[in-house]
């Protein structure tokens, strides 16, 4: 008999694990061909900017795992998480195989902090659950307006893996509204809270960043979109809780009933910050490389 | 092709268990989109319930490792990310089964009318019945469960949580 570890590690049988020992490309037997008349390095570079929006703000959520403050939110967080590194894995796949070198792992993982091109508010680091639900409900907006248009884009993976994406973004969207409105509405403390994060998120330009048009977008005409293009609809969005939550007189400028001093530069993580190496590095990557001034 | 082997292999690819709720079959799911033979080999095409679905790999797995037990030596296995899933490719009798083990089925996927995804501030009144007692008073208790393709409920008469596979 052989020793216990060797059926641990019979790499012949990974349907012996759960979900096997590895992964495979989620793109595999998707018909990857880019229609002709798209420049490939522009249309790596796009996916490559929004693959990274997903995966570094489902690393932040991940974050919130062991956190949260009811297991159902822990639920909640840890399935959107979730999504949003499906949808990262498929569009980091699209770049590695447009941009004919590497794979999804070496754009995960082998590039330096300085080469990622996500937006700032998907790295920035929540102070507590009232900040992550409103920068949620900010990305997750921006996000579905962007995706709901991309159904459309002259890529067909680009335009599939929006589609699909656009039904997930649905429900983070929904999760991450109510969640504003029973905060903002709802005790001193809670509102308090949601008021000194709103502040926080809006104050900087983390929103103007989210709606600056990146000059690989404005290349790509038929496949990128204009971000500038869905900001009134985003913004109709964001202002359509913040009545409703009770928020949209003040936000930002009146001092947090809780007690929480008002945010200045990036607020701890959660938790208190000793966990957070690899957060710190997103940080940094965001705020020395804002994809708006990214050449 | 519909040649009797290959409707054989389509049997057996679609009577393959889903990973995470094994009560149902791949055609029970809606997720097999095609099973087609060629000389020599057999092309199973699947889709995606979720972007994320961490059960892609295992389901490739589990339908290899089917159709081989069947006789076919060569299976490739591919995947098609257009036209996206949808809980209305659940069978009827994918219904039953998941009613059976007291979870809710779905109800109709929601139709978007033309302009921006409606935003929804309150959840929805629940339609959903309980797979038990069969009771239509139930609430939300969170609408992200054990995976991302269900929610969680309770029956405010029978007081039994459950589970329920949400439109999508």
């Amino acid at each position: 008999m052989a020793d216990a570890y060797e059926s641990l590690t019979d790499h012949e049988d990974d349907a012996r694990w759960a979900y096997g020992t590895g992964f495979s490309d989620p793109l595999a037997g998707v018909d990857t061909t880019v229609p002709s008349g798209i420049d490939h390095e522009d249309l790596a570079a796009y996916c490559l900017m929004l693959g990274d929006d997903a995966l570094i703000m489902s690393h932040r959520l991940q974050q919130w795992v062991t956190r949260a403050p009811e297991t159902e939110d822990e639920l909640a967080i840890a399935n959107i998480a979730l999504d949003l590194l499906g949808q990262a894995r498929l569009l980091l796949s699209r770049a590695a195989f447009v941009s004919g070198s590497g794979d999804e792992d070496s754009l995960a993982y082998l590039r330096p902090a300085s080469q990622f091109r996500n937006v700032n508010l998907a790295a920035r680091a929540d102070a507590d659950f009232a900040h992550l639900v409103a920068r949620l409900l900010m990305f997750s907006s921006w996000r579905l307006a962007l995706f709901d248009r991309l159904t459309g884009a002259a890529d067909p993976v680009l335009s599939a893996i929006a589609a699909k994406g656009v039904k997930e973004l649905t429900y983070h969207r929904d999760y991450a509204a109510q969640w504003v409105l029973r905060l903002g509405d709802g005790t001193e403390i809670s509102r308090g809270r949601m008021r000194a994060a709103v502040g926080d998120l809006l104050g900087g330009s983390l929103v103007d960043e989210l709606f600056a048009v990146h000059e690989v977008e404005e290349r790509l005409a038929g496949v990128a979109v204009s971000p500038g293009g869905v900001k009134e609809e985003v913004l109709s969005v964001w202002g359509q809780v913040m009545r409703a939550a009770t928020l949209a007189e003040g936000v930002g400028t009146t001092a947090p009933a809780g007690g929480r001093p008002p945010p200045g530069p990036p607020p701890p993580p959660p938790g208190g910050g000793g966990h957070d190496c690899a957060g710190g590095a997103f940080a940094r990557a965001g705020s020395a490389f804002p994809r708006a001034g990214w050449a | 092709m519909t040649s009797a082997a290959a409707s054989t292999a389509a049997t057996v690819a679609a009577g393959v268990a889903d990973p995470e709720m094994p009560m149902l079959t791949l055609g029970d799911l809606g997720i097999l989109r095609g099973v087609d033979e060629e000389p020599g080999r057999v092309i199973v095409t699947i889709t995606p319930t979720y972007s994320g679905c961490p059960a892609m790999q295992t389901i490739r797995d589990d339908l290899t490792v089917a159709l081989r037990a069947a006789g076919y030596r060569e299976v490739e296995v591919r995947t098609v990310l257009t036209p996206a899933w949808t809980t209305d490719w659940i069978t009827a009798d994918g219904h039953d089964k998941l009613a059976a083990a007291g979870i809710s089925p779905p109800g109709p996927a929601p139709r978007r009318a033309a302009g921006p995804v409606p935003l929804t501030l309150v959840p929805r009144a629940s339609a959903i019945s309980c797979p038990r007692c069969g009771s239509p008073e139930t609430e939300t208790i969170t609408p992200f469960s054990a995976t991302a393709c269900r929610s969680l409920h309770r029956c405010t008469v029978c007081l039994e949580p459950f589970e329920h596979v949400k439109e999508i």
